[in-house]
This record gives structure tokens, sequence and C-alpha cells, in this order.
């Protein structure tokens, strides 16, 4: 989601970097370039200014524009700044004690109740047992959404009795958890504006009645300026102890993400990413900040294909790989697989130097393809699945007609094919390379990453990869239920 | 809309409705600007108001430079001129496209929680009440109980109602919806359709779908293709115009929730890059909250008060 900010700045880095010797105006123009990007990222005004104001104060001093790499001096000045931007450590949910109340707040549209079905959903993975509680009673069949969306998650859900008041519900809330042995209730509220004194009131009474344990802001990540003075609003009125930053998935730059921390000092713990049940994920303000500066979030990339991949066949897929090297049928899983951790664009911003990947954005693959690419397979003999070098022009004509598809499609699927082998082992060459780089990487990544099923690579937790106490002590993820805390980044 | 229904719904509400934003705003021109010529400080102090109302950086810079060089003679001076630019770039609002013969069909696209339900359902209610038989079509079949709140806002404004299977195809509502327009001799047919990420190209796909649709069945529709955009949103909102632009025909924007302390900024990339314009503003979530846009009360909301 940060490609357009960082293209920027890796652009005005990269002009940085051109100079050599630095001068003082060298770094304002940089500046005043990166004053530019924020704001079209919809980092709030007052942020960028106190950002530009701090890198301005530690980058134009003597010693920095004096040194051998002042280019780079001046970048990591950036790099840490935006770190700090973003807050540093992931902060988790805590829940105190049983029934623990989550009530979610905000803007109307913002993604609450959508929210609450995935926080439900991602609760229940975490062990717990939770209540959706439906006390948005403005929205025309606010309800009813809720009710539908806790059946889908296989969540209980609180309804309203005709006439209650969201207090009241809210009241009743606490009572009805624990009646069902529920040891979390999730608190769904009707959207409203920071600047509307009745329905503030009310926020601020749900809020006390149900003795919140987290009370989370939802924001949606393609609010523009006015992210900072919404939840300044909000938190004029209740206690807040957190944002949820939904519809992360689009193209928006951002920038409410990057202005919240350090405007209310309240930490960004969930991002929403996309509108399934599982889309919902921990926000890591450390790799954030390595995405954004184009230095890539592998750390996600390998949780995001710990989630998808199934152990066993995973780990067939291996032996197979090993033994006779992945062939198309392997193709066609791994790529339901892939397809399964997310748009591919969104991957590949994970790889560190994503510029250097820009090639294999060709490797275009959509749900329609995987029809496509199932004919196809499946009008090859298992020779040529085995063996696709064989497949020469005769046998693609064969093949194109048999799946009713153009020899095109053929050999675009075979290019694709390959395409993903050298991806695959582009990732695994890195995680050999950054496994032997060791202590020069940046920080918030592990030194044991691990990659895709069928590249021969070695992922935590499958066979012929390091054991997962090993993976542990390295800092690499670990396959387990995501407790709300997570472990210090070394 | 007519000039009676502008009379009847717009003004007034609206105005209240800027009025709240631009008191919160506290009248920061006023503490910015004081008398005397205005000199560079200020100007920029000006941009940097504009940039605070979601209008972007180059926008920005480019109506201050307007300004600056009419050279202004004082504060007041420099903020009407700013104004002025404002609304002549923003342009009027025209009444929506009504169909020649037969149904009049109107459509609504946008992301997720723009407020097209809300809007679709606060339309309806003014074309009923302007004495049209009115039929809308709930062609959202993928959000959980889509459908149910959009018949709750039939049931509000005396609309009917088409609804499908729940994740049944978008455009077999649409389809449906047209054929019975035509049999039930309905005047305007409002079509609501599920929020959708402009970079979900899938859907971006369904959603012309859903316009080839309505047009095969009625020719020339949909009359209007209205993208509803939430006045709290950011740069996004280029980006949004533009491919649903692509992929849908938009015709036109609703800016919605502009009772909220956010003005809208970004919708004036979205007519001076794009040439796409306001139509309508969304004041509110009750049935009466929605009026033909007015360059005039936009830009004296955006530049703030003195």
């Amino acid at each position: 989601m940060f490609e357009s900010l960082s293209q920027r700045l890796q652009g005005v880095f990269g002009r940085l970097r051109g100079h050599g010797v630095l001068r003082a105006e060298d770094v304002d123009q940089a500046l005043r370039e990166v004053r530019i990007a924020l704001l079209e990222a919809d980092v709030e005004l007052g942020v960028v200014k106190a950002f530009v104001a701090r890198v301005r104060e530690r980058a134009v001093g003597e010693d920095v524009l004096a040194s051998l790499t002042p280019a780079q001096t001046v970048i990591k000045i950036v790099h840490d700044e935006l770190v700090r931007l973003l807050g540093g450590e992931t902060a988790g949910l805590r829940y105190g004690d049983a029934p623990a109340a989550v009530v979610l707040v905000g803007l109307q549209g913002s993604g609450k109740t959508t929210a609450a079905g995935k926080l439900a959903h991602l609760m229940q993975r975490q062990g717990r047992h939770p209540l959706l509680v439906a006390a948005d009673l403005v929205r025309p069949a606010a309800v009813e959404q809720l009710r539908l969306t806790g059946e889908r998650v296989g969540v209980p859900v609180l309804m309203p009795v005709p006439g209650e008041t969201a207090v009241a519900v809210a009241r009743r809330a606490r009572e009805e958890a624990r009646r069902l042995g529920r040891d979390t209730f999730i608190v769904d509220t009707a959207g409203r504006l920071q600047i509307d004194d009745a329905l503030m009131d009310e926020a601020a009474a749900v809020v006390g009645a149900v003795s919140a344990a987290e009370v989370l802001l939802v924001v949606d990540a393609m609010t523009g300026q006015e992210s900072v003075r919404v939840a300044r609003g909000f938190g004029g009125r209740v206690a807040l102890t957190g944002i949820v930053l939904t519809k992360m998935d689009g193209d928006a730059r951002g920038g409410a993400a990057l202005s919240l921390r350090e405007a209310t000092g309240l930490p960004v713990k969930l991002v929403g990413t996309g509108e399934r049940p599982d889309a919902l994920e921990p926000f890591h303000p450390d790799r954030m900040a390595s995405r954004i500066l184009g230095m890539g979030d592998v750390l996600t990339l390998i949780e995001r294909t710990q989630a998808v991949v199934d152990q066993d066949a995973a780990r067939a897929l291996q032996e197979k790989a090993m033994k006779d090297g992945l062939d198309l049928e392997d193709f066609l899983g791994t790529l339901r697989q892939v397809r399964r951790m997310g748009p591919l664009d969104n991957l590949l911003g994970m790889l560190p130097g994503m510029g250097a990947l820009k090639a294999a954005r060709n490797v275009e693959v959509d749900e329609k393809d995987i029809g496509r690419l199932e004919a196809i397979v499946s009008s090859m003999t298992p020779e040529e699945r085995r063996r696709p070098e064989i497949l020469d022009a005769s046998r693609r004509r064969r093949v194109a007609r048999g799946s009713g598809t153009q020899v095109q499609d053929v050999n675009r699927l075979l290019r694709q094919f390959e395409g993903m082998q050298r991806m695959m082992r582009e990732v695994g060459g890195l995680s050999r390379r950054m496994r032997r780089a060791g202590a020069a990487l940046p920080p918030g990544m592990p030194p044991l990453p691990g990659g895709l099923p069928g590249a021969g690579l070695n992922l935590p937790g499958l066979p012929g990869a390091p054991p997962a106490g090993a993976a542990a002590e390295g800092g690499g993820p670990v396959r387990r239920p995501h407790g709300p805390k997570r472990k210090k980044r070394r | 809309m007519s000039e009676t229904e502008r009379g009847r719904f717009g003004l007034g509400r609206l105005r209240a409705a800027l009025t709240r934003t631009r008191d919160a705003l506290g009248g920061r021109i006023a503490e910015i600007l004081g008398g005397g010529p205005v000199g560079e400080e200020r100007l920029e102090a000006l941009e940097e108001v504009l940039i605070a109302g979601d209008v972007g950086v180059a926008a920005a810079m480019r109506l201050v430079e307007a300004v600056r060089t009419a050279r202004p003679g004082g504060a007041d001076e420099a903020r009407r001129s700013l104004v002025a630019a404002v609304a002549q770039a923003m342009g009027p609002a025209r009444p929506l496209a009504r169909a020649d013969a037969g149904p009049t069909v109107w459509v609504m696209v946008g992301v997720n929680g723009a407020g097209k339900t809300t809007t679709a359902g606060k339309l309806a209610a003014q074309a009923v009440r302007d004495g049209n038989r009115v039929l809308l079509a709930a062609a959202d079949t993928f959000r959980a109980a889509a459908a149910d709140q959009l018949a709750l806002w039939a049931q509000r404004s005396g609309a009917g109602i088409v609804r499908g299977a729940p994740g049944g195809d978008p455009a077999a509502v649409a389809f449906d919806a047209a054929r019975a327009a035509t049999a039930r001799g309905v005047d305007v047919l409002i079509v609501d359709t599920a929020g959708r990420l402009q970079t979900k190209e899938p859907l971006m796909a369904e959603l012309g779908k859903v316009m080839r649709v309505i047009g095969r069945e009625l020719p020339g529709a949909p009359h209007e293709r209205l993208l509803v955009l939430d006045a709290t949103v950011g740069q996004n909102a280029l980006s949004q115009a533009r491919v649903f632009g692509e992929a849908a025909g938009v015709t036109g924007v609703v800016l919605a929730k502009m009772d909220s302390t956010a003005r809208g900024g970004a919708a004036l990339a979205v007519r001076t890059d794009l040439g796409l314009p306001v139509r309508l503003v969304g004041t509110g979530e009750g049935i009466d909250d929605l009026g033909p846009f007015d360059p005039e009360d936009y830009a004296e909301a955006l530049v703030g008060a003195i």
C-alpha cells in the first residue's frame, strides 16, 4: 500500500546519493521533496512539519555532512524517524479479566462491523471464545449484518431487544458473556462524527457500561488530513487504547497510518486487509518502515506462507521437489496457495529491493487465469506435466486445442511457470544470503526466513528445516496460534 | 434536481451543515491573515489551509499561485480571490440526467463504506416526493444484510425494491430490476451496488458488466453513474475516480458525509484533473440530508471562515 510513497522516497534518496559531497542546500532540497511526498501520501500536515523539522535538525549537522557517506546517514535518519513515527514496537490487544470487553468506535463507513467479525474470528484462532454485541442501532439492518457475520464465523451475537438503547445493550453484554461462558465480548457501535456531542456522550456511556479493556478507533486507511482531528476528537471523549486501520488492501497512500501514532500517542494495533474473515493482521511498525523504504517485509511474507501451507502437503511437495523437481501439477498447487496469501503485487512488495524484482511483475495471476491454467494442464499428458521441456510447437498446439485456449495462452503458462520458479529461487537465494549476512539486517528481520513450498527451502517447522526451537531462537516465527503479545524483536 | 428541489432540500440545510465545519476550524484564516498587504508567509499559510482540506499539494500550490499573481490588496481580497478560484474550478452542478422515454436509471458506485446505500435511499425519497414512481435495486449481493438495509430505505421512502439471492450475480439483479421498471411503468430506477476497492480488477469488471446489462435492457441507461466519495477521503479519491471512471463510465460524484469536519477537498482534483463534477452533497444519515452541489458553498467551507 505504501508503493507510491516508497517509490518517491527512494527517488529522493537516489538523488541524494548521487551528490557525493552534501551541502546543507542539498539536504534542504531533499527534505522539501520528502515533505511533498509525505503530504501526497495523506500524512497530516502537522505531523509532516514536525517530522521534517526533526530530520533537518539531525541531518544538517557538521559531522553528518562531513562524514564519508553523508547521503547514507541522512537516509538512515529518515528511516529511524519513520520507524519512530510508526510507533516502534508492535502493540497487542490487552484483555485483562474475563469476560474482557473490546469496543469498536469510529466514523460512519470506517469498517467497524466487518472488523468486529474479523476480530471475533481472530480471537477464536487464538483460542478465545468471543461474543459479538450488536450495539449499532442507527444504521438500517446493521444488527442483521452483525448477526449474519457472527453466523459466518461461528460466534454468538447478542442482539438488542426492540426499543432498547445502545447503552442498555452494552449493560447486558457482560452478564450475557458470563451466561454463555464467553471470555471476551466485542461491541460494535454506530458510526458517529466526533463533533456530534450527543452521540459522543453515548459512546462514552457504552464504553463505561462495559468497563472496556480495549477501545479501538476504527479508521479507514484512505482517510486524508482529517485522520488526526477525528482521532483527537474521539480520544477526547473516550479513553481510546488503539487503532484499527481498515481497507489497507487498496492503493491508498496510507498517510493515516503514519500520522495517528505520532499525533495521538495511540498505537495502530490491527490492520484490515480484505473482506474475508481472516483478513485482519497485527500491525508491525518496524516492518512497515522497512516496506516504505523499499527494504521489504519478509516476516509478513513468511507468516502468510505459514498460515496457508498445509504441513503434510508441503512435506510431500518438498520431498518430491528434491527428488523429481517441480512440475506443472505442483505449479498449479503452489499457485493456488500463493493466491490464498493475497494479491501477488502485495507479496512482491514484501520482498526487499522490490525494484529489482519488477521483472517478475509480469507474472500476473488472477482467479480467471487459474481456471484456464487448470484446463491447459489437464490437456497435457502426464509425461508433459513432469517434463514441460518436451512441449514443442506441435504439442503446444494440441494442448491449446484440447483446452479450448490459444497457443499464446499455453506459451504464457509455461513462461509464468518459469517465472515462478525463478522467483522462488530468488527468494531461496535471498534467504541463504540473509542467513549468511546475519548481523547486517535492518531491524525486525529474522536471520532465518523461509520460502514458498516446492522450492526446496527451509521453512521452520517443516521437514528438512531447522527444528522449531532453533527458529524461535533465531527470531523466525514458528507456526502457533497468534497470541495477543508478540515476542520482542531482536 | 429542479429549482424547487434545490430550494426545498438544498441551501438552508447545506449551509447549516457546512457552518458546523467552518466553526470547527475555529476561524483559522482570521488568525493567519491579519490586515495589511498579503506577504509570502501569509500566502503559504493559505496553501496549508488548502492542503489540510485534502486539496493536495499540487492543486493547493496552483490555486495560491493564481492568487499570488493577482496581487491582492489585503487578506480579505486574497481570501475572496481564492474562494472564487475554487468555485470556478468546481463549476455549477446540473440536475441529474433523465431518460427521454421509459425509466430513468441512476447507479451508485464506490468503495466500501462511502455511503452508496444511504445516498440511494435519500435519492429515492426525493424522487418519490417529486411525484415519481421509484424502484430501488439491491445489486449489492455480497455484503451481509445489504439488501435488508436498502429494503428499509425503500420502506421509508415509498419506493419499490427488487432484490436477488445473497451471493448471486449483481448483473442478474440489475437485469431483473430493469425489466421490472419497464413492466411496472417506473419513472426512476436507482441501483445500489456493492462497495469495492478500485484495485480489485475482477470486481471492477463485474461493475462494467452491470452497466452493460442495464444498457442492453434499457437503451441509453444508466443515465447517471454516480461515484460516491466520502468527504474524509484523501488523495486516493483520484485513483478511485480514475479507475471507476474507466470501468463504469462515471458521470458525476456524490460528496457524502459533508457534515463531518472534512471539507471534501479531494473532489477538487477529481474535477480539475478528470473533469468529473460533483452533482450532489450528502450531509447526514437522515432521509432529507441530500442536496445539489453548490460551488460557492463548497469553496467557502474549504477556504474557511474569516
